[in-house]
């Protein structure tokens, strides 16, 4: 069986423009969808605050569970419906502007505890039940009663509320993270680079300066405080900038094609308006992973091409190259679609956004290897 | 089987022990006993990042040098005035050139320790005001930091969780992980309680009225008693006024336990004081009969028993309307002893069980799918060699599980996306095999040439492709935490098994049914 022609011969190159100008479109709509957004939204990881997931024995809507937290002061949480309408099960956030974030997921559980066992003893009316609660849920009486009624839900057969998952993240950690994430972005980059320069141009001291002198720079920037996104935004245009001077090629295609790809991708989520979290970063590194794995295997072949072929020009080179690699490159991005998908089906609520973020980053670093990486080649003719 | 090559052997040995390290994790007990660790998101528990308050711990001591000071100024004669404790200095001023001339010596001999901030004489009014120097509070913060986490982890032992893992997170951060726990509330409150166990006398000449008011008089202060109503759990706040000063810490407890008073049934905990803690309470017990003394835990009172008469032996009590189990953690944080400096929890994720079982549950399940639609494919799209890939693909598989198993290595739900994730990029290295052997075969080459032509001229390929994917893999291990963490390693694990698979084993395979037998054409 075969789905790509051996003899197959499309002209890449001469289209190069419409891939890069679609490039550009795509980078130019995830940037302005980003502004719009204010930022990428961050999920808890990296913007702090505490995300319950909670599961109830009987049918119940959100506004029933916006009820019964109005009394502790959680006006502003979201609610989402998590999995299938059947199961019951809900995804509470609430942000920052708690004052005290400590004890929240208790107060969460001992409410609905509260709310489910008072419905169940008598028919009184939701905003009795939330009036009994409030009362009894001030700071100080918090510990005290929680232990009581946990007691007695345990001896009860089973409890009407099962918080499967809590996750508190402090404003600190946040942020720590997200600096965290930032720099293993960055670094994985100039790793690459090294390698990239080295094995293709035998150019390994000089990029290994080059990404010595700017993970040394980034690090003495942070000393003095200076904004992470920013620094690194800076680094990476600096390093491109550097590319171009030292003639690094096949590195600024591959990492042209990487921020290409990672641009996209964070664009297509705050399109749909999706969280980043960190399994969202661990996406994205892989999709770097994944992506860079297509370019190299086509810069292989240029490599090989271009030592065998001297009659032909460079472009004629770069476009044969990627018309042999054509057949591979796309049955990979089709074995590795069809896992990515079903992790997306079948996965579970907690892979699906990482699912997702695969699914387009297999795409369009599918994409990229033949539309950004390898054309850049050429822009130093 | 007449030529096994040495190739064959290394791969049967390979696989038979991966085979001996993954069958324990499906309850066969083989020899290595290992399993595979699954993360707290995939079989339930707590997962917390404390941070030390260690500001408090330099406090608390510059706060006790203080009043080491004004003890022994105070058997010194010297007069002084407004000796005060404010963040981590302290200002005083020493009255009289005799007084000056005392203190001057007193720094010297009994305060060494102390660094000069600023000086100046008036007259014969000396006002100072000293502190501690850097390298000194540094080391209480690191020393609060260290000790905070051994408090802990004594706790977390008498508690009992199976397999807790407790470590210091940078300087004073502190990562717990608790897979399984059963009542998150409960251990979390027994970690985080600071566990300060003061002994103070109560004020019997000023009333509380007027304190409450706002008339505290001079070395006093109020602190409360909350008692909870079991039927109506509303609390009833009493305020004591106590003396400041501490007559009796924590810090000379040898043993705590759970007694049930046999008036009541009601459970108290009983404490036992070390030799000179006992004395020391004889003594206070025996200057103060008839008052009455606070047993204050946290700022908070428990009770504050009249003292009928001296008590020696160094035996007490720790009376309060307590369950069985809120006795139970008590008698466990006054063994542990004190956190040295409190302590707040920055990070928490908890999961229930039910839901690591879910996660399991789904995950195995895409799994599944995802590699028989794999399996499926390449058969049809490459036929046999399509089976030899898919041999080397479940060979793959378990390298990942053994090497998950031998470096004890945790297995989280990112993990298995990994996995997965792995099984669609491992093929890749035997597509791109296939499609070069194609390409040889359609020039006109020999199966056994074009095979050979095909491994040697994708080999170099798929090392590059790998390494790059191993960076990535490499640089989110060092710089991920928990499930990200999890991911880098079978990603890691995922690339190496491939590479081995796809470079030696499938080609093995290849070879061997081609000297065998004398295929004249390939089914590819």
């Amino acid at each position: 069986m075969q789905f790509i022609q051996p003899d197959i011969n499309i002209d890449f190159i001469g289209k190069r423009l419409i891939g890069f100008s679609l490039s550009g479109a795509f980078i130019l709509i995830s940037l302005l969808s980003l502004l719009l957004h204010g930022g990428p939204r961050y999920g808890i990881d990296f913007a702090g605050g505490t995300l319950i997931q909670i599961k109830f024995n009987v049918p119940t809507d959100s506004d029933a569970i916006k009820e019964t937290l109005k009394p502790l002061g959680i006006n502003g949480a979201s609610i989402q419906q998590y999995g299938d309408v059947t199961d019951n099960e809900y995804l509470i956030r609430a942000d920052m502007s708690y004052e005290k974030l400590e004890g929240l997921s208790e107060k969460v559980q001992q409410a609905f505890i509260n709310a489910m066992s008072d419905s169940e003893e008598s028919e009184q009316s939701s905003e009795d039940k939330t009036a009994s609660i409030s009362e009894e849920q001030t700071p100080t009486t918090q510990s005290s009663t929680d232990k009581e009624i946990s007691e007695n839900s345990e001896t009860s057969k089973a409890p009407p509320v099962e918080v499967r998952r809590i996750e508190m993240v402090g404003p600190q950690v946040g942020k720590d993270l997200r600096e965290k994430a930032l720099l293993a972005m960055f670094f994985a980059l100039l790793f690459i680079t090294i390698y990239i320069s080295g094995r293709f141009e035998f150019k390994w001291v000089i990029s290994g300066v080059m990404a010595a002198c700017l993970m040394g720079g980034v690090y003495f920037f942070k000393v003095l405080n200076v904004s992470m996104p920013f620094l690194i935004f800076l680094a990476l245009i600096l390093a491109m900038v550097l590319f171009w001077f030292l003639r690094l090629k096949y590195a600024m295609g591959a990492i042209a094609a990487l921020i290409h790809d990672v641009m996209i991708t964070v664009g297509i989520f705050s399109i749909f308006d999706k969280e980043f979290t960190l399994p969202i970063i661990a996406a994205l590194l892989t999709i770097i992973g994944y992506s860079l794995n297509d370019t190299i295997i086509v810069f292989d072949r240029i490599r090989e091409n271009s030592r065998k072929l001297h009659r032909f020009t460079f472009d004629q080179i770069i476009n044969k190259s990627i018309n042999e690699t054509l057949s591979r490159t796309i049955l990979t991005s089709l074995t590795t679609l069809v896992v990515v998908i079903s992790l997306f089906l079948f996965g579970g609520g907690i892979i699906h956004d990482f699912a997702f973020a695969m699914i387009i980053g297999v795409l369009i670093g599918t994409y990229s290897s033949i539309f950004v990486a390898s054309p850049i080649l050429l822009l130093w003719r | 089987m007449k030529n096994i090559s040495p190739r064959t052997i290394i791969i049967l040995l390979v696989l038979f022990g991966s085979l001996l390290y993954v069958l324990p994790s499906f309850h066969i007990d083989v020899w290595p006993h290992k399993k595979i660790n699954l993360g707290l998101d995939l079989q339930g528990g707590m997962h917390l990042v404390l941070e030390v308050e260690a500001e408090k711990a330099v406090e608390s001591t510059i706060e006790r040098m203080s009043n080491e000071l004004r003890r022994e100024l105070k058997t010194n004669h010297i007069k002084f005035l407004d000796l005060k404790r404010k963040g981590f200095q302290i200002s005083l001023k020493v009255l009289e050139d005799k007084g000056i001339e005392k203190f001057d010596k007193l720094l010297d001999d009994e305060f060494p320790e102390f660094r000069i901030v600023t000086k100046s004489q008036k007259d014969n009014k000396l006002s100072i005001v000293l502190d501690l120097p850097d390298s000194d509070v540094s080391e209480i913060k690191l020393k609060a930091a260290e000790q905070a986490l051994e408090t802990i982890r004594n706790r977390i032992d008498e508690f009992g969780v199976s397999e807790p893992d407790i470590r210091r997170q940078g300087e004073r951060r502190i990562l717990i992980q608790l897979p399984g726990v059963k009542d998150p509330r409960r251990a979390k409150e027994l970690i985080g309680k600071t566990a300060l166990l003061e002994f103070k006398l109560v004020d019997d000449k000023n009333s509380v009225e007027d304190a409450t008011k706002g008339k505290v008089p001079s070395g006093m202060e109020i602190l409360y008693q909350v008692v909870e109503n079991r039927q109506t759990h509303r609390l009833s706040k009493t305020p004591f006024l106590v003396e400041k000063r501490t007559t009796l810490t924590g810090e000379y407890l040898t043993d705590a336990r759970v007694n049930i008073d046999s008036q009541y049934n009601e459970p108290y905990v009983s404490i036992k004081f070390n030799k000179k803690g006992a004395r020391l309470f004889e003594r206070i017990t025996e200057t103060n009969v008839q008052r009455r003394l606070a047993i204050v835990l946290d700022q908070k009172i428990h009770s504050a028993p009249v003292i009928q008469e001296r008590i020696s032996g160094g035996e007490a009590r720790i009376t309060g309307s307590f369950t069985h189990e809120e006795a139970h953690d008590l008698a466990i944080v006054l063994r542990a002893g004190a956190l040295p400096a409190p302590v707040h929890i920055l990070e928490e994720r908890t999961v229930g069980p039910s839901l690591g079982k879910d996660s399991i549950r789904m995950g195995l399940l895409s799994m599944l799918i995802g590699a028989i639609l794999v399996i499926v494919f390449m058969i049809i799209y490459y036929k046999t060699a399509g089976v030899i890939a898919d041999v080397a693909l479940g060979l793959n598989i378990i390298l990942i599980g053994a090497g998950l198993a031998g470096f004890q290595a945790t297995l989280t739900l990112p993990g298995i996306a990994g996995i997965i994730l792995t099984i669609g990029m491992a093929v890749d290295a035997n597509v791109l095999i296939f499609e070069r052997i194609r390409e040889e075969l359609r020039v006109g080459k020999s199966p056994l040439a074009a095979i050979d032509a095909g491994y040697s001229k994708a080999t170099l390929t798929i090392l590059d492709a790998n390494v790059t994917t191993l960076i990535a893999a490499i640089v989110l291990f060092q710089f991920g935490t928990g499930p990200v963490k999890g991911f880098a390693v079978t990603l890691s694990l995922g690339v190496l098994a491939s590479l081995f698979t796809a470079l030696i084993v499938s080609r093995q395979i290849f070879d061997s049914i081609l000297v065998n037998r004398q295929v004249r054409s390939l089914s590819i």
